[in-house]
């Protein structure tokens, strides 16, 4: 496949199968905003420093504005609109609702979907592990001492609903 | 921040991937994990004519151990290798050093390969790769290659690869089975990038005598370094309070680091001996963990 000028590409995003015409430049994090109206993923610094762009590519980290859209195509694509239904917050969300840990907010979609990840393979971190899992998310409002509080109220309240 | 337009092509196998190098000579770049080129990219630091994706040809995706050693193919992420009990038995200097790159989500897609084929000299890799005498495999039109570590690194974000080739494979020797290892840098913040960092390989004989020293550096020159003074120094002794001092004295002797933004030539050269010596106590601490058990 070469190209240059648009192309038609299909991505699944959370779950739903997305086709467009692009060019091969796209990158995802614009693939996902402008393409499909999906805005929770924010892009800060579109370098791959800030963090704010994390989505899950194949149930893994990624930053969404260091892939191009047509180089994703037979992966799934997880957003942070994949977390909560129109019911109900994902416990992440809610432990960060309660724990009062963002304040703009622009952060806190590409924390959320570290924090995710982070907590599938450690469901009962420290405070020391939290701080380094999230070493690579800026926040440039919170001081992140309630992010930190959320995150292990995410993974008690997680670990309670496991051993119901 | 948008890259500028270019032709892509994503190949599924090897072949297909030489044949398109061929094609557009020094016009192309490959892109595997994209971890420092798309960055590169979105700056219009770079704009290739062409990108070639190697992300979909799975023949690349994989670490094998051989006898001499462990061989990761263009497409392995740093991840897989980070977690791999594999790596960890043949060669623990790259497992101690893979955590350091990025964070998670960086190496979740970043490929070890492309570290080293970026060659910035703050990557973390690429001490690895010097430390150890990797040897790296380049194919391109024309057949393929090997190249040593000293022979590949040839300055700041440059190496031996010419247009028409790529890094197909990187083959680390193995370690001896009493090898401890160690990776340790100084940086503006947890996983930020180095300012200067070094990692430590010691084999060391039953009693404690240091049979093989391999030391490298980032952070003081445009390649990375091998500390081959501070090795001969601790070569022959156990690491003695004397022969350690000696050796971090001696760390930045021949070296002239590049002042930057984050730290001056003077701090670098100081801050080595420092890293030298932290990386030469992990290493005997993990030592003397093993004994124990």
């Amino acid at each position: 496949m070469s190209s240059i000028e648009t192309t038609t590409v299909e991505l699944v995003v959370n779950g739903k199968r997305y086709k467009r015409q692009i060019e091969p430049r796209l990158l995802l994090a614009d693939f996902l905003r402008h393409e499909i109206g999906l805005k929770g993923t924010h892009i800060g610094c579109a370098h791959g420093v800030c963090g704010a762009c994390t989505v899950q590519i194949d149930d893994k980290t990624a930053r969404s504005c260091l892939h191009f859209a047509i180089d994703v195509q037979n992966s799934e694509i997880k957003t942070v609109e994949s977390l909560a239904t129109p019911e109900k917050l994902h416990p992440i969300q809610q432990a960060f609702h309660e724990s009062h840990a963002l304040q703009c907010g622009f952060c806190t979609p590409g924390i959320l979907m570290t924090t995710e990840e982070f907590l599938r393979g450690n469901p009962n971190p420290d405070d020391d592990e939290i701080r380094k899992a999230l070493c690579n998310n800026m926040c440039r409002c919170t001081g992140y001492v309630n992010i930190v509080k959320a995150v292990g109220l995410a993974a008690t309240s997680m670990s309670a609903a496991e051993n119901e | 921040m948008k890259p500028a337009k270019f032709e892509y092509h994503a190949p599924k196998t090897l072949d297909e991937a030489v044949n398109l190098l061929g094609r557009y000579g020094e016009d192309a770049r490959i892109l595997a994990g994209g971890q420092s080129l798309v960055p590169l990219l979105n700056f219009r630091i770079f704009q290739p004519q062409a990108l070639i994706s190697i992300n979909h040809c799975a023949e690349l995706a994989y670490l094998r151990v051989e006898p001499d050693g462990l061989v990761c193919g263009a497409l392995t992420r740093q991840a897989e290798a980070e977690q791999s009990a594999d790596v960890q038995d043949t060669c623990p200097l790259l497992s101690a050093a893979l955590p350091w790159i990025g964070g998670v989500s960086n190496r979740n897609r970043g490929t070890v390969c492309g570290s080293l084929a970026h060659a910035d000299p703050l990557a973390e890799l690429t001490a690895v790769a010097m430390a150890l005498d990797a040897r790296f495999s380049i194919v391109g039109t024309k057949g393929r290659r090997q190249a040593s570590a000293a022979e590949f690194f040839l300055g700041d974000l440059t190496t031996c690869i010419e247009p028409g080739e790529m890094l197909e494979a990187v083959h680390f020797p193995r370690s001896g089975k009493n090898a401890s290892a160690a990776f340790v840098e100084v940086g503006n913040r947890w996983h930020g990038f180095a300012v200067v960092g070094v990692g430590a390989h010691v084999e060391c004989d039953d009693v404690g005598v240091f049979q093989t020293v391999r030391l490298s550096a980032i952070g003081v020159g445009s390649t990375p370094v091998r500390l081959t003074e501070s090795e001969k120094i601790l070569q022959g002794t156990r690491g003695e309070t004397q022969a350690l001092q000696e050796a971090c004295n001696v760390a930045a002797v021949d070296l002239d680091p590049p002042g930057g933004f984050h730290a001056d030539s003077a701090y670098k050269s100081g801050v080595l001996g420092t890293l030298v010596e932290r990386a030469l106590n992990e290493t005997q601490a993990l030592r003397l963990q093993k004994e124990a058990r």
